[in-house]
């Protein structure tokens, strides 16, 4: 059926055109694992290789390619709410495309070192 | 290197203070500043509340948060999270106040009160904190001593004066925070280890 000499009848300010959930699959918060806003996600694969995944999914995987990424550093990348962003990890961490690690913080105790080298490092900007 | 990627240490830091008082200002100055939007359902509002089942009402917000990152080093980063300044946004910093390694809470003299709720939260939460007070033009300047007082700080809890415009000034309060940090945590390490 041709279709490409129709005129669109929407315009850029029909505002988006998908809703939120839809990126999501109706799911408005991540499964319980937890994704702290500075956990470093990494991928392996290359997003051309599964037709499968969402554009997002796809762009997440592009993204952390280049280099690990948090999730704060991901969801302002790819301009999605940071829970919309967390779904979306989710189903690649379950699909095994990406890897999570937790940051290294001072959970309690920053060593006097790390802070020194910190300090350091701020003078140096 | 996987190895260096395991070491990957990010730090977070908070920026709080009233709405206006340059928060946006101050994390631009030292970071590449962007935009991190959070959907929360309004609901939430009653922080510390632990009934999540029962009647909830749809309703949702986008909050738009200040996300900075300065890198200090490939595997070293400081990530600056400005917080929402209105009150009915606070159950967002709950998230972002655990693990941090401290805060920002910049104040501007001619509002002080404004920054009360954020200096609560802080001694509350035991999240070392200073107060940075922000130098407007026409703002008088006010010794720091007289700021502790009025605020009724904790003894130890650095005022400091700062022009959230300038990156080397917002450097300097970013250097003293991290150094009232780290005795802030010796002073635990001592009061846990003689206990």
């Amino acid at each position: 059926m041709p279709t490409n000499d129709r005129a669109s009848w929407y315009d850029e300010q029909a505002g988006p055109l998908v809703r939120l959930y839809a990126l999501t699959r109706g799911r408005a918060r991540p499964s319980p694992v937890l994704l702290d806003l500075l956990s470093l996600v990494t991928a392996d694969n290359d997003p051309a290789r599964d037709p499968m995944l969402s554009p997002e999914q796809a762009a997440v995987l592009t993204l952390c390619r280049i280099r690990p990424r948090s999730v704060a550093d991901l969801a302002a990348d790819l301009d999605l709410p940071l829970g919309v962003t967390r779904v979306i990890l989710t189903d690649l961490l379950e699909y095994g495309h990406i890897r999570v690690t937790r940051p290294v913080r001072p959970t309690a105790l920053p060593t006097e070192r790390l802070l020194q080298e910190v300090i350091d490092g701020l003078r140096a900007l | 290197m996987d190895s260096a990627r395991s070491d990957f240490v990010a730090l977070k830091i908070l920026v709080a203070g009233g709405f206006g008082v340059g928060k946006t200002t101050l994390v631009g100055a030292v970071s590449e500043i962007r935009p991190l939007r959070t959907e929360e359902a309004m609901t939430t509002a009653g922080v510390g509340v632990d009934r999540t089942e029962g009647v909830e009402a749809k309703s949702t917000t986008t909050v738009a948060m200040d996300f900075g990152r300065i890198s200090l080093r490939e595997d070293l980063a400081l990530y600056l999270f400005g917080t929402p300044g209105q009150d009915r946004f606070w159950f967002l910093w709950d998230e972002l106040a655990q693990g941090a390694l401290g805060a920002i809470v910049l104040a501007d003299t001619r509002r002080l009160a404004d920054c009360f709720p954020a200096v609560d939260y802080f001694e509350r939460r035991g999240v070392p904190f200073l107060v940075a007070l922000n130098q407007f033009e026409d703002s008088r300047r006010f010794e720091p001593g007289a700021v502790a007082a009025a605020l009724d700080l904790d003894t130890g809890t650095p005022v400091v004066g700062c022009d959230a415009r300038d990156r080397q000034s917002v450097k300097e309060v970013l250097i003293a925070l991290v150094a009232h940090a780290g005795r802030r945590h010796a002073e635990l390490a001592r009061a846990t280890a003689g206990t």
